[in-house]
């Protein structure tokens, strides 16, 4: 379909950090006030016609990555370039007009991204009227064309619907329908199914992909599900605490990791099998959660829930190494393109430590009472 | 969290502990507790149950003997100003002493409303019509909401999707746990305290982080405080309604894990409702499919999820991503839901379904068992032999392609594979 040098959006070095609002003691102690670093210089292509997809947990930055590509989101430091023309400095309403006609967002909820007062024709052809194109002949014809694109057929029978009639998958092609009609050629979905029950999921990806095929569409896919990630990316990059950890083929990235954390994300990967199998023996459950973007760890950064961590980690910040096939980690195992060494698992006996803990905490007995 | 020791300072084995267990408190800091209790009083305090620290005797009328939970021919029906909805429409199922049982289904299935119907916490317009629901031998059904009291929370409890919202935002987390126990199980505030502290710490939640207000702690912690406070009367049940819906991946697996060990250690039973069948795969013993109202299969894990029988459940189990399977493999279920104001005779599934025959939209399926599965379709007739009848025909209303056909025959898939690189 396309050349595959043909690069649509560039990020360098991106970084968004966003300052802490102190109290009055602060101000008046005059204490250093911190920063949160959402995102932490991080460089990504999109390439035309691709799905990227970007993974992460909550705090990981990915929506603001997202936030930064349809500037509603100003970025600290770094370059953004579309179509080969540098855009980080272009702000305001009347110079973004045009950008924003070719990279349109998707947000996750579609019961609130959708005003529950506004048919659904007069949402699908608000950017039209905002954006002064076409007669009013040409946006009818134009917003009816892309209720019919997001699979909502007849178009004139859902046009006049408004939001509360609708179920939730309709829902979201209503929203990608209001993306559809500015015929952008980029999609940013932050999570764009997350909302979904299952079997409605699967719909709204096959649009998505179906789109894609019809006009060149090209997607960031921010999810923090991994198994969506496989199903619809091209390519994955999974970002931790601010930076890509990981980047590469969706087959390459799943099937072999060299991540640690990627690789730990894959062992946890929801699946239908039931677990007898020795499927669970081999997770990876990481203790804690994402620690906070405003004290994010010395060295690596997955360092300190890293189960692989060695001294190096704690001090110096990997950069991503080339391990071949168009993939890349940030890890200093990775150095060189060297695969994930085997982590010996514990023998059953250390697993008595556990077991003969008395975990249940009892009910206070009438004497204590 | 400061007092752990850092993962890099631990030998590797024990290393796998810290990874798997999570916050779990210190062991030292229970034992002494949990040995007073074994050797006090309490453990007579109740009749030999399948929990052994049960504080308080089983109801008057209940027989130790009969199944925990025996819900036979449930019916929900809501009444709108459009008609009655029947949500739930002849459920009937068992739940053992320490088992898990997960219900899963799209919304509108009627997963919840059976959860809400078990513990009557049903919406005002919703009643149940039809059908009992034997909590060792006591008919649920038939309470009262006063009589109701002395089980909710005591033998049934719940915990719910969105812990944000079932906090309450202004109180202290270690406060709002130990209101129940001091009320319910007659406590003082003192003993009510202590208990509280011991329900997060059992859940993995440091003490003093009791004192934390719930918009200071994180999602997963959230959750935990919720499964906290579904422990606080000691209950038989536990009902979880899509308890990890909101939570990231590994904040997912670390909740179940939590579940699954408190199954394990304080012999709870447990019903988990979710839309996620990779839950029920991870945590339960037996998985009941409903659609529509209606049981469509039920059996043991393993065999459900292995050997699917029913069309839907063959549907589901398809559309659901496996990143341990071929990409792009993701199947679509046809059309959606019916109205369940107007639910169609015969099969609920049946205008959907691939096997659809003449028989399906004339006569409901009856619920025949094969090797322990239970299964209501009409391509399993009782007395046969657990094969189905007939085979779909290649291109029957409602076949489904996947979701991205395979390379071989697709062109443009191949360009794709180009642009990716590979």
């Amino acid at each position: 379909m396309t050349d595959r040098s043909d690069e649509i959006l560039r990020l360098d070095g991106i970084a968004v950090h966003f300052p802490v609002r102190g109290g009055l003691l602060h101000t008046l102690l005059r204490r250093a006030r911190g920063v949160i670093r959402a995102v932490d210089g991080i460089d990504l292509t999109l390439r035309r016609g691709e799905v990227l997809a970007l993974v992460g947990e909550s705090g990981s930055g990915k929506t603001t990555t997202g936030r930064v590509v349809v500037k509603l989101t100003r970025q600290t430091a770094g370059r953004l370039t579309f179509d080969g023309n540098d855009i980080s400095a272009l702000w305001g309403t009347a110079a973004l007009r045009a950008y924003r006609r070719r990279v349109q967002l998707i947000f996750q909820d579609p019961y609130e991204t959708i005003n529950p007062k506004q048919t659904i024709h007069d949402f699908v052809a608000e950017p039209l009227i905002v954006n002064h194109i076409g007669t009013p002949e040409e946006r009818e014809a134009k917003v009816l064309a892309a209720i019919e694109a997001a699979g909502l057929r007849p178009a004139t029978e859902f046009a006049f619907r408004f939001p509360h009639e609708l179920s939730g998958g309709q829902r979201q092609r209503v929203v990608i329908a209001g993306a559809l009609v500015m015929d952008p050629e980029v999609i940013v979905a932050d999570e764009p199914v997350s909302m979904l029950d299952v079997s409605i999921r699967t719909e709204l990806l096959r649009l998505m992909l179906d789109l894609r095929d019809e006009r060149g569409l090209t997607y960031l896919f921010i999810t923090h599900d991994l198994s969506l990630a496989w199903v619809i990316a091209d390519r994955i990059a999974v970002m931790y605490l601010g930076r890509i950890l990981e980047i590469g083929p969706a087959e390459r990235v799943i099937r072999d990791p060299h991540n640690p954390y990627t690789a730990a994300l894959v062992s946890v990967a929801p699946t239908t099998d039931p677990p007898s199998t020795g499927e669970r023996a081999t997770r990876t459950i990481l203790v804690g959660e994402t620690p906070d973007a405003a004290h994010i760890p010395a060295g690596c950064r997955f360092s300190p829930r890293c189960p692989y961590v060695f001294d190096r980690c704690r001090v110096e910040e990997p950069p991503l190494f080339d391990v071949g096939g168009g993939q890349s980690s940030a890890c200093w195992l990775s150095e060189g393109g060297r695969s994930l060494p085997v982590l010996p698992r514990p023998e059953p006996a250390a697993g008595t430590a556990t077991a003969g803990k008395p975990a249940v905490a009892p009910v206070p007995s009438a004497e204590s009472a | 969290m400061s007092e752990r020791i850092p993962p890099s300072q631990v030998p590797p084995a024990a290393r796998e502990d810290l990874l798997a267990d999570d916050l779990a408190p210190a062991a030292d800091d229970l034992t002494t507790d949990g040995d007073a209790v074994t050797d006090g009083d309490t453990a007579t305090a109740g009749p030999p149950h399948a929990v052994g620290r049960r504080q308080w005797p089983l109801p008057k009328l209940a027989d130790p003997d009969a199944p925990l939970l025996l819900v036979d021919n449930l019916t929900t029906y809501f009444s709108l100003e459009k008609g009655t909805v029947h949500a739930v429409d002849g459920v009937s199922f068992r739940l053992d002493h320490g088992e898990a049982l997960g219900i899963a289904g799209e919304s509108g299935c009627g997963k919840t409303t059976t959860a809400l119907s078990l513990v009557q916490l049903l919406p005002r317009n919703a009643r149940i019509v039809d059908g009992s629901m034997k909590l060792m031998g006591i008919d649920l059904a038939q309470k009262t909401e006063n009589q109701m009291r002395r089980y909710r929370w005591r033998e049934i409890s719940i915990v719910f999707q969105g812990a944000m919202n079932a906090l309450n935002p202004v109180r202290r987390v270690v406060d709002q746990l130990a209101e129940p126990i001091e009320h319910r199980l007659d406590q003082s505030p003192k003993a009510a305290r202590k208990r509280a502290g011991e329900l997060l710490e059992l859940v993995g939640i440091p003490k003093r982080r009791g004192r934390a207000y719930p918009h200071e702690l994180s999602g997963g912690m959230r959750q935990r405080a919720m499964i906290a406070m579904a422990l606080a009367c000691d209950p038989a049940i536990v009902i979880g309604d899509e308890p990890t819906t909101a939570l990231d991946v590994m904040v997912q697996a670390q909740i179940l894990e939590l579940l699954e060990r408190l199954r394990r250690e304080l012999g709870l039973s447990l019903i988990l409702i979710t839309h996620d069948l990779s839950v029920i795969a991870e945590t339960c013993d037996r998985v009941m499919i409903m659609y529509a109202g209606r049981v469509a299969e039920e059996g043991t894990v393993a065999e459900v999820f292995r050997n699917p029988r029913h069309p839907y459940t063959q549907k589901l189990l398809s559309a659901f991503p496996n990143i341990r399977a071929d990409r792009r493999t993701l199947e679509v279920i046809p059309g959606s839901p019916p109205d369940l104001r107007e639910p169609p005779p015969g099969c609920r599934f049946a205008p959907r379904c691939t096997f659809a025959m003449e028989v399906c939209s004339r006569e409901v399926p009856p619920e025949t068992t094969f090797a322990g599965v239970r299964v209501a379709c009409h391509l399993y007739p009782e007395g046969g032999d657990g094969m189905p009848v007939t085979t779909p025909p290649p291109n029957a209303i409602g076949a489904t392609a996947p979701l991205v056909p395979p390379p071989s025959d697709a062109p443009p898939l191949e360009s794709i594979d180009e642009v990716r690189g590979a």
